[in-house]
């Protein structure tokens, strides 16, 4: 039997491995979490008492299915938690299982690997208490934690509201929720938005209830900076109307959307497109999720799409699977689930319009500001290079010059800001600056765990 | 009944981050600080265990600075932190264990280890 090997224990690895089940295939699936879930579904240790129920909202049903339907799984795959997907050369997967190395052939891959949050630089941002927006709600669901008391979300993205919602919820002082997209972006998006009306609905509750409950809430500020000797004191915005307004707080989560974990497509030999919308280098599919010979693509992975576009593309992605390995599908399973990935990716686009990139404020950011955390690389130290040596314009090349994305996080973090930096610098288009590369290993590894198993 | 919690007053940045609203229901696990003693929950994450009972993780390699970690989800690398046996170990996607002794400055070349 040919094995199918699913990476990453999300929405859309956990579709992918129940529809290849019912098909009659036994998949491998490795996760590096300890739980399946993903980072939206992340399941609590069983011990917290955390009333997850309350927390995932109207998302709940949706939550308890996926979990209830993997567990029913649990003899019929191959699930390895705990390990991680390092390298893939070939057909062979590099794997690290607390701390022992070992590999795993594959026939077909599934690559889950899901998404985190799109950052940019802000003065102040590596200070003791900013964190992802995505990683509050983290520290929530999976420790049961408050990232701070009196906590400020900025950025642009429609998780904004949700994460202060959920915040609220758990006996958090909400300080402030600030958007860098003006509101006219906003409105202007709406007639792609109302093609999913519930959805649209549901942002519209998450922001009546934030002003209802007296968070201010600032669209269209045109500078964020996080302020503070030491720790986070208070966040400083300047106003769609050019005021400044400083607020105090104690922690930041900040996020400009979602970006997919493309490491190891990148590895396994994916193509790439630039995406203006996103103004994210994408990995190019079809409308099923093949990226390559015996490789698909799906979930937030693939392309931003939310949970339940995950879902659907994780069991159209088995369904190409299985199509190829000539097991017959129902044509009309195939044409539904291909209809909710477009429509919900598409609604996805809407939103990326209407909580946009700060393109603009990013490629005007000031010298001083560190650009990549890891390796403390500013953003004049990027323009300098660029300035100096013989013309490096491509952004590996500046990467190799300055060490900006190839610190321990490998871009992840600093990777789209220093595209538009390396963009404004050369004057050209994202697309011209190029792609920064994915390496082996994706995440850092112990020396000895490289070596031959 | 002294607050195990209090030792963080002794921080560097003398305050706790992290504010937990959920209980661990679950067997204690003690874990030290620069030599101080933290007591903690099995399930807890490293991170959560030291977040909140102190202000941040760690002391920058480059910029000096203290860091607190970032993503929380395994992916910036922002909260690696050191044992005094000489293991790395990423803080958030790590659960504590009993005896882990963390080590709050890195350990600069010559230092004896």
């Amino acid at each position: 039997m040919s094995s199918v090997v699913i990476v990453g224990a999300g929405p859309a690895g956990i579709r992918a491995a129940c529809t290849l089940v019912e098909h009659g295939l036994r998949p491998i699936v490795i996760d590096e979490a300890r739980l399946a879930g993903g980072q939206g579904y992340r399941r609590p240790p069983p011990a917290l008492s955390l009333d997850i129920k309350r927390l995932m909202g109207c998302e709940y049903g949706k939550y308890e299915a996926l979990h209830r339907d993997f567990d029913a799984l649990h003899d019929k795959i191959d699930y390895r938690p705990r390990t991680l997907v390092w390298a893939i050369d070939g057909n062979m997967l590099y794997l690290i299982s607390d701390g022992r190395p070992s590999t795993q052939t594959f026939d077909k891959l599934i690559l889950a690997t899901g998404a985190m949050d799109k950052v940019a630089p802000l003065p102040g941002a590596t200070l003791p208490g900013v964190f992802t927006l995505g990683g509050a709600q983290i520290a929530l669901k999976d420790q049961g934690c408050l990232i701070g008391r009196r906590v400020a979300f900025v950025g642009s993205s429609p998780l904004l509201t949700l994460a202060a919602k959920q915040y609220r919820q758990m006996g958090a002082e909400i300080a402030l929720i600030a958007d860098t997209t003006p509101l006219k972006n906003k409105i202007r998006e709406l007639p792609t938005l109302a093609k999913s009306p519930r959805t649209l609905m549901r942002g519209i509750a998450y922001q009546a209830q934030a002003l209802a409950s007296g968070t201010p809430i600032l669209s269209g500020v045109t500078s964020i900076a996080i302020e503070g000797a030491t720790r986070v004191e208070g966040v400083r915005v300047t106003t769609a109307s050019g005021r400044e307004r400083t607020i105090a707080c104690d922690a930041v989560a900040l996020g400009y959307g979602l970006k997919p974990e493309t490491q190891l497509a990148d590895l396994a030999g994916a193509r790439f497109a630039y995406d203006a919308l996103f103004n994210l280098w994408l990995p190019v599919t079809d409308a099923d999720g093949r990226a390559a010979d015996n490789l698909y693509l799906a979930g937030d992975g693939a392309a931003i799409g939310g949970a339940d576009a995950a879902e659907a593309s994780g069991a159209l992605a088995a369904c190409a699977v299985l199509t190829d390995l000539q097991i017959a599908v129902p044509i009309s399973t195939m044409q539904g689930l291909r209809r909710t990935v477009s429509r919900l990716r598409a609604f996805q686009r809407g939103l990326a319009g209407a909580f946009a990139w700060p393109r603009h404020m990013i490629r005007q950011l000031p010298d001083d500001l560190t650009l990549c955390r890891c390796e403390d690389v500013s953003v004049g130290d990027v323009r300098t290079a660029m300035r100096r040596e013989i013309a490096p314009v491509e952004i590996n090349r500046v990467k190799a010059i300055t060490r900006c994305g190839m610190g321990r996080c490998q871009g992840r973090v600093c990777g789209p800001a220093l595209q538009e930096i390396v963009a404004e610098a050369a004057h050209c288009s994202g697309t011209a600056a190029g792609r920064l590369r994915g390496q082996a290993p994706i995440k850092p590894i112990a020396l000895a765990a490289g070596s031959e198993p | 009944m002294p607050d195990h919690r209090s030792g963080q007053m002794r921080d560097t940045v003398g305050r706790v981050q992290f504010h937990r609203v959920a209980q661990h229901a679950s067997r204690p696990v003690s874990i030290s600080f620069d030599g101080e003693v933290i007591a903690t929950r099995e399930g807890e994450s490293l991170l959560a265990a030291l977040l909140t009972t102190r202000g941040s993780l760690r002391q920058h390699e480059f910029d000096g600075g203290r860091r607190a970690g970032f993503c929380l989800m395994g992916a910036c690398q922002d909260c690696w932190v050191e044992l005094a046996d000489g293991r790395r170990l990423r803080a958030c996607t790590t659960l504590v264990e009993d005896g882990m002794a963390v080590v709050s400055q890195v350990r600069q070349k010559g230092d004896v280890a």
